[in-house]
């Protein structure tokens, strides 16, 4: 087998590399560093600045930088096309991308396009010392388990890697590497999709993500009006509110709201679940919260088998009370 | 204008985490008795956003699903929506696949369909939720892909698709035809009419094998499988959980709130 190195595919967002690059670039070091071979990466942008130096300082040896204006912004087309014909060149053994927006949508592109063995939405990433594969560990069923995967021939071996899954990689601006601009130009006959527009949705107060407090509802709530009070309980304590898929299938709250596998996922300090079963599928968005508060009138809902603190009862007759006394107390 | 969807039959991804139990050796899920299997959430949202596309357009729309015969009731399921025909395709070989395995398939069935303007696929299945089988056969059919769609029109023999981002979404059009997956933001699904039902019962759903759709027998090789499960664990989280109680709801709701303050 030809196929060498690790790739990491990085992200730029408003200038700077975007965390979550920072984030694979430290598992992708560790990675190159089991197999002793070279960690690279690509970046795609319309302006790429000094960005390659950057992520040499977080411990890439040389950088793969692909200029034009067509990478402006995330574009399905242009990217797998760029992505594709580096990996033809470079012929990566292991390519690392951010379970992400873009990652989301390149991942599975890219491995249709080079046929290699792709894992979604990882939680770890080693290389089994034996065999030097690379083992992608991944929720399925919904997290309800975790399966290993291996892609023993086909190559590259493709993860995602769930955000803040593993620190950010460790800055060192004495290192060396190599910047290399990709050569070529994006075939634009084959872009066939057209962006016409992006839009972005405000959401009230703090982002969900940034949030040290989130206070979610389920179809307990009962109703759009009802919400009102897990925004009141949200405005105490600083926070903002999350929601749960059917709370936001029923347009109780806003779809970019939503917390869950398929929605954010976020670790706040306090993460109050209100009148939410605790499915699987939600709680994979908010295990990371430092404390997990379930207020549910059923005491075998499995809310409080993750959650740290409960009370199992009405949630008409708690919250008025509890933001009440948070009110009273934040503010002596 | 003419819709495929790729619907899978899943185990109903919403028993209770304590009914969830797997073969570690065997790399595979013990389907709880008496829980019938159900079909992949946004498959089923899929199979929404075709019925509203024919709403408005009129065409048809085709379903496949790749899985046992069983698979049928998906099928029927997705009829009884506003599907007009489906297949099942069932064959020894076919089980077991990887996601190019999967596609393959689907691509050969979809080929064998032909004449399609969408193919419609959900974001990703409910069980392995591999997330990656639409895009691996759009590029095997060589056609355009937008995937996480939130809402999708035909306007002047192109499509436009609102596919969902994090912060907010974007507006992509394509040429048709073109493969779209689909997220749950498009909607809930419609309960099927009473009269869909009967014809949905009625409907043949026909089983193709791999020699029907021309599938390739080193093609489904598991010796050449792009991935292979090398093992599958329940994870353990299990936190004690204190329940604050109180007089009366009210003074819970002050006990909860003193305790967390510290906290904060
Ligand atoms: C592939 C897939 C992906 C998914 N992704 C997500 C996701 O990202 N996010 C997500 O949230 N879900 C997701 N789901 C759905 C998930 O499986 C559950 O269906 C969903 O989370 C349940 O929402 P819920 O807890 O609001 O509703 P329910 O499960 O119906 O729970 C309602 C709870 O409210 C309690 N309750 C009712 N009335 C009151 C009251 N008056 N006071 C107090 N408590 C009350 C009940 O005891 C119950 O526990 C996904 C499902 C699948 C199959
Ligand atoms: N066995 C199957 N039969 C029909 N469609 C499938 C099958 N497996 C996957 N798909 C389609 O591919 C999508 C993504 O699946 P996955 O890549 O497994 O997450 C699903 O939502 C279905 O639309």
């Amino acid at each position: 087998m030809d196929n060498k190195g690790v790739l990491v595919c990085g992200e730029i967002a408003e200038g700077k590399l975007a965390p979550i690059t920072i984030e694979l670039l430290g598992v992708g070091r560790k990675l190159a560093d089991e197999l002793g071979e070279e960690l690279s990466a690509l970046l795609m942008g319309s302006k790429t600045g000094g960005l390659g130096q950057e992520a040499i300082a977080y411990g890439a040896d040389k950088v793969y930088v692909a200029e034009d204006s067509l990478l402006d912004n995330y574009n399905s087309d242009a990217y797998t096309q760029v992505a594709a014909n580096l990996c033809l060149k470079v012929l990566p053994s292991i390519m690392l991308l951010g379970h992400t927006d873009v990652g989301c949508d390149l991942a599975p592109r890219l491995n249709g396009r080079l046929g290699g063995g792709l894992a979604m939405d990882c939680l770890a990433l080693s290389v089994d010392p034996a065999t030097k594969l690379l083992v992608s560990t991944r929720p399925v069923f919904g997290g309800n388990a975790h399966a290993g995967m291996i892609s023993k021939s086909a190559r590259p071996q493709m993860a995602t890697l769930r955000l803040k899954i593993v620190p950010p990689a460790e800055r060192n601006d004495s290192r060396q590497g190599e910047v290399i601009p990709v050569e070529g130009k994006i075939d634009p006959s084959a872009l066939k999709v057209k962006v016409v527009d992006r839009i972005k949705e405000e959401v009230e107060g703090v982002k969900l993500e940034d949030a040290e407090v989130v206070v979610s509802g389920g179809r307990g709530i009962g109703s759009a009006q009802n919400f009102e009070m897990l925004w009141e309980l949200a405005r105490v304590l600083g926070g903002t509110v999350g929601a749960t898929r059917p709370a936001c299938d029923d347009g109780w709250a806003p779809m970019t709201l939503q917390v869950g596998q398929t929605g954010k996922v976020v670790s706040p300090k306090l993460y109050i679940a209100v009148a939410l079963s605790g499915a699987i599928q939600h709680i994979a968005g908010c295990l990371g919260s430092k404390y997990i508060v379930a207020i549910n009138k059923d005491n075998e809902a499995n809310i409080f088998s993750v959650a740290h603190f409960g009370i199992v009862a009405d949630h008409k007759e708690i919250l008025p009370a509890l933001t009440a006394k948070f009110k009273e107390l934040l503010s002596a | 204008m003419n819709i495929i969807v790729c619907v899978k039959q899943v185990l109903d991804p919403e028993i209770p985490p304590a009914k969830f139990k797997i073969d570690p050796e065997a790399k595979q899920v013990i389907p709880p008795p008496g829980v019938p299997p159900v079909i992949s959430l946004f498959d089923e949202r899929a199979v929404e956003a075709a019925c509203r596309l024919k709403d408005k357009q009129g065409g048809t729309i085709t379903v496949i699903s790749l899985g046992p015969e069983k698979a049928s009731e998906v099928v029927k399921h997705a009829i009884a929506m506003g599907a007009d025909e489906g297949y099942v395709l069932q064959d020894e070989a076919f089980e077991n696949l990887d996601s190019f395995g999967i596609a393959y398939v689907l691509g050969k069935a979809i080929q064998k369909i032909g004449g399609y303007d969408l193919v419609l696929c959900g974001r990703q299945s409910a069980d392995w939720g591999n997330s990656q089988v639409g895009s691996i056969l759009a590029e095997i059919l060589g056609i355009p892909v937008i995937t996480l769609a939130g809402d999708i029109e035909a306007v002047d023999k192109k499509l436009r698709v609102k596919r969902i981002v994090r912060d907010g979404y974007e507006v992509l059009e394509a040429p048709m035809p073109s493969l779209v997956t689909v997220s749950n933001e498009i909607g809930l699904p419609r309960l099927p009419a009473g009269v869909r039902i009967m014809i949905a019962a009625r409907k043949q759903v026909p089983v193709w094998k791999a020699q029907d759709i021309g599938a390739e027998s080193s093609q489904l090789d598991k010796a050449n499988a792009h991935t292979e499960v090398t093992s599958l664990s329940v994870p353990t989280r299990k936190t004690e959980c204190e329940i604050v109680t109180g007089d009366t709801p009210g003074q819970a709701a002050e006990n909860l709130a003193a305790k967390l303050a510290e906290l904060l």
